[in-house]
């Protein structure tokens, strides 16, 4: 396996607050990593760090040897390989979804209109909204609107896709199906990190999971090591936690 | 059916100069709003800038202007400037200052609000497709605040030309003046008048103002 990303000494600092403090990570191709940890933790700002949205005050990120550096020139050729999906999925709500899904391969990367028109409804076919190809965003369920901002990102032909709570805005009967598309993803052996709260799809997609504590990386394990017997004394009260508002969301 | 006294509105030239009132009404108005768009515009942009002072200066300017009536502007700039100054304005010339001044205002704030209303998401998630900034703004920051832009300022159009009704305070003939010229004029001959007349200055600021306020609404559904 070939490391495609690697994160050395990562330090983010916010107004003299330390929100990430000396991370260090790599990633193989066709990984999946969950990023999981207690909300305020770091992890969003560890995936925002790795796309060049926030400046670091220390460390590098790497994808393939190039560097994503905050405000450098080269970044937006970086980021076309780069793919982001936020939680408010912000689909551009001036365009209908099939221009949403080719905007940027066609004025980034000059692609081929008709082909790339093709690759977009096909997209489209294989999570099942080849009929809302012509619909405006604000016509979309926030499901639907998730599943085309994953599509937009792919259009790119990413190396590496980048998740950053994605369902935490949707309904619950909706979570499911963003999550099916990405296990999909997962099982065609894209290169993944997600950060979630979703612990059993954490469990089902992840290579590794690596959880982040006070702006450090607490532990790393895989899954099932994670879940059944977690080393730290911080994991342990985290999944504790978790468990306990899941008995009571199920009570409901 | 009761008198209204429309028919003064057939002697002579009086509907002519009804409509000669509407013309120097609209001139006034179209022509403060040719310049206060792309002032406003300018205003607005500098307003969402990192410049403190910028900021301050003209939000003291924005707030002056909104809270003084504008009658109060416009006794100021064509009394007050022939006086202080020593400039000899005519009322239409005044009227066009005040109204620009108080357009860019208005139209400044509409900028400024479109452009912050955009989501700092959207910046985001185009910035982590590759887009580079000037492709970021061409195709999706600017295209998005037009459309918040566009209904709004149709709306100051609208409130521009009724508010060109106080500029005969300062004695620009404009359509109201010319009514109440025709209604004095035939007060004796014809006592109902001023209700006709009135009623015809009525509906000409609805004709004038309507398809602006229907374009308004039918932009805002439709890009809602």
């Amino acid at each position: 396996m070939t490391e495609l990303l690697q994160i050395e000494n990562l330090t983010k600092k916010f107004d003299n607050q330390v929100i990430l403090d000396g991370i260090n990570l790599s990633i193989q191709k066709g990984e999946v990593l969950v990023l999981v940890g207690s909300s305020g933790c770091g992890k969003s700002t560890l995936l925002r760090c790795i796309n060049g949205l926030e400046e670091i005050q220390n460390g590098t990120v790497k994808l393939e040897g190039k560097e994503v550096k905050y405000g450098d020139k080269n970044l937006p050729l970086i980021r076309q390989k780069i793919g982001m999906v936020f939680q408010s999925y912000e689909l551009f709500p001036h365009l209908n979804v099939i221009d949403n899904l080719m905007l940027a391969p066609m004025k980034v990367q000059k692609r081929n209109k008709e082909e790339e028109r093709k690759e977009a409804i096909e997209l489209l076919r294989t999570v099942g909204l080849e009929e809302k190809a012509e619909q405006f965003p604000r016509q979309l369920s926030g499901g639907q609107k998730q599943r085309v901002a994953i599509l937009r990102t792919l259009l790119m032909h990413p190396d590496i896709l980048l998740f950053d709570e994605v369902t935490a805005a949707l309904d619950p009967e909706m979570v499911r199906e963003v999550l099916d598309v990405m296990l999909n993803l997962a099982k065609q052996g894209r290169t993944m990190i997600i950060v979630t709260h979703e612990m059993q799809f954490a469990k089902a997609v992840a290579d590794r999971i690596v959880f982040i504590d006070d702006g450090k990386i607490a532990e790393e394990a895989t899954p099932e090591q994670f879940f059944e017997q977690p080393k730290t004394e911080r994991a342990k009260q985290f999944l504790n936690v978790f468990s306990f508002e899941k008995i009571k969301v199920n009570g409901i | 059916m009761p008198d209204l006294g429309i028919d003064v509105l057939l002697k002579g030239s009086n509907m002519l100069r009804l409509l000669q009132g509407l013309w120097v009404a609209m001139k006034i108005s179209l022509v403060s709003i040719g310049i206060s768009i792309p002032l406003g515009l300018i205003v607005g942009t500098l307003m969402t800038t990192r410049f403190k002072s910028l900021k301050v200066i003209f939000r003291i300017y924005l707030e002056t202007i909104r809270i003084l009536p504008q009658l109060v502007l416009l006794f100021l700039v064509y009394f007050g400037s022939t006086r202080a100054l020593g400039w000899n304005l005519s009322g239409e010339m005044a009227s066009i200052i005040v109204f620009t001044l108080w357009g860019t205002a208005e139209m400044g704030d509409l900028v400024r609000s479109a452009l912050v209303s955009i989501p700092k998401h959207q910046y985001e998630s185009s910035e982590a497709l590759g887009f580079t900034k000037g492709q970021m703004y061409y195709y999706i920051i600017i295209p998005q605040t037009i459309r918040r832009l566009l209904p709004l300022s149709i709306n100051l159009i609208t409130r521009m030309i009724k508010t060109t009704s106080l500029i005969l305070m300062i004695g620009v003939v404009e359509m109201l003046k010319v009514a109440q010229q025709i209604i004095e004029a035939n007060r004796m001959t014809s006592p109902n008048a001023a209700f006709g007349v009135f009623l015809v200055v009525f509906i000409l600021y609805f004709i004038v103002c309507w398809p602006f306020s229907t374009l308004a609404t039918h932009l805002e559904k439709k890009w809602r």
